[in-house]
């Protein structure tokens, strides 16, 4: 049988019809099959605390043992008058990519480059 | 006892708990081995006497957030703040019981280890989410700041709107750099110090005073 790695891309487009709870169980479902995750539009720092959270309730001993993940450095959005206004800017989130830590490994990361390093299981 | 008394004891403590500044609990968050322990003891011992939890080189010592409460800080100019500091367990996005092996510990110790460090992370981003009211990102300062989990941490913090400190931990040992870390968080005050021999704890007090109070 021929070894791979999946890898799912998934569109910003898709990503933006998915609640934030749908989003982090799509991953983390996909990541605990190996699968490795690129999401064209990163997850919110709310999304992302909870990725954390629910990543640390599903591993497992000799299992599931984490992600890695890794985004680009994100860029603040030029904010508009109103946002200037109230002090309001959000921080722009990109692609990101995320994988189980046991086959994903980072090689390098600057403003617009990742390099990443995956095994087969 | 007199209905005048009564009444003056009845506005006193409205006035009590309406003025009373409420104690705001300072979270110490970092990846694991940062010496959050080392500074939650050191921030007790010099304020209180008494110190929070155990440290130790291996990843993952502190596995539940603990708090000690009421430590009051004065500052240079005699202004104070009364804090609770809760020791948070490292955060990470992954565990594997088999690094426990790497220090002696053996298999059943070190899945357990790994199964309590595991609920103690989760624990720690509830308490975030839910009870924090600042924070003191604590970074060694011999290692890269520029992991994901650190940017991702301070991203989460800050969407929260809390204040929050950046220590560069470490600054004893020779390869420390904390200049990397003020290069990493230039948008956040970056006091570096050493929390094993306290050189510039007087700065970070200083500074918690103003950011917190």
């Amino acid at each position: 049988m021929q070894q791979g790695v999946q890898i799912d891309l998934i569109s910003e487009e898709r990503l933006s019809k998915l609640t934030s709870m749908e989003k982090i169980h799509m991953i983390l479902d996909d990541v605990r099959q190996g699968t490795i995750v690129i999401l064209e539009k990163g997850l919110d720092p709310e999304e992302q605390g909870t990725l954390i959270e629910m990543t640390m309730h599903e591993i497992l001993p000799d299992g599931f043992n984490g992600i890695e993940i890794e985004t680009y450095p994100s860029h603040e959005e030029a904010p508009g008058f109103l946002q200037r206004l109230l002090g309001r800017t959000r921080p722009e989130s990109r692609l990101t990519v995320i994988g189980p830590a046991n086959q994903l490994r980072m090689i390098r990361k600057d403003k617009d480059l990742i390099s990443a390093w995956v095994s087969s299981r | 006892m007199s209905i005048f008394v009564q009444a003056k004891n009845r506005v006193s403590k409205f006035l009590m708990a309406f003025f009373k500044k409420k104690r705001s609990r300072i979270g110490i968050y970092g990846p694991p081995n940062a010496g959050k322990t080392t500074l939650a003891n050191r921030i007790a011992r010099d304020w209180t006497g008494e110190v929070v939890g155990p440290v130790s080189e291996i990843p993952h010592e502190t596995r539940r957030a603990s708090r000690k409460q009421d430590i009051t800080i004065t500052g240079n100019n005699g202004s104070t703040i009364t804090i609770d500091i809760v020791d948070t367990p490292g955060v990470t996005t992954k565990i594997d019981y088999k690094e426990f092996l790497e220090y002696g510990v053996g298999k059943e110790e070190a899945i357990t280890r790994a199964r309590e460090a595991t609920e103690g992370v989760a624990e720690a981003m509830h308490w975030l989410r839910e009870d924090i009211d600042g924070v003191i990102y604590m970074l060694d300062s011999t290692e890269d700041p520029f992991l994901q989990v650190n940017i991702m941490m301070v991203g989460i913090i800050e969407s929260r709107k809390l204040p929050v400190l950046i220590v560069a931990n470490k600054i004893d040992l020779p390869d420390a750099s904390p200049q990397r870390i003020r290069t990493a968080f230039p948008q956040h005050p970056v006091i570096p110090i050493s929390s094993t021999e306290g050189s510039n704890i007087e700065e970070l007090y200083e500074k918690m005073v103003l950011h917190f109070g």
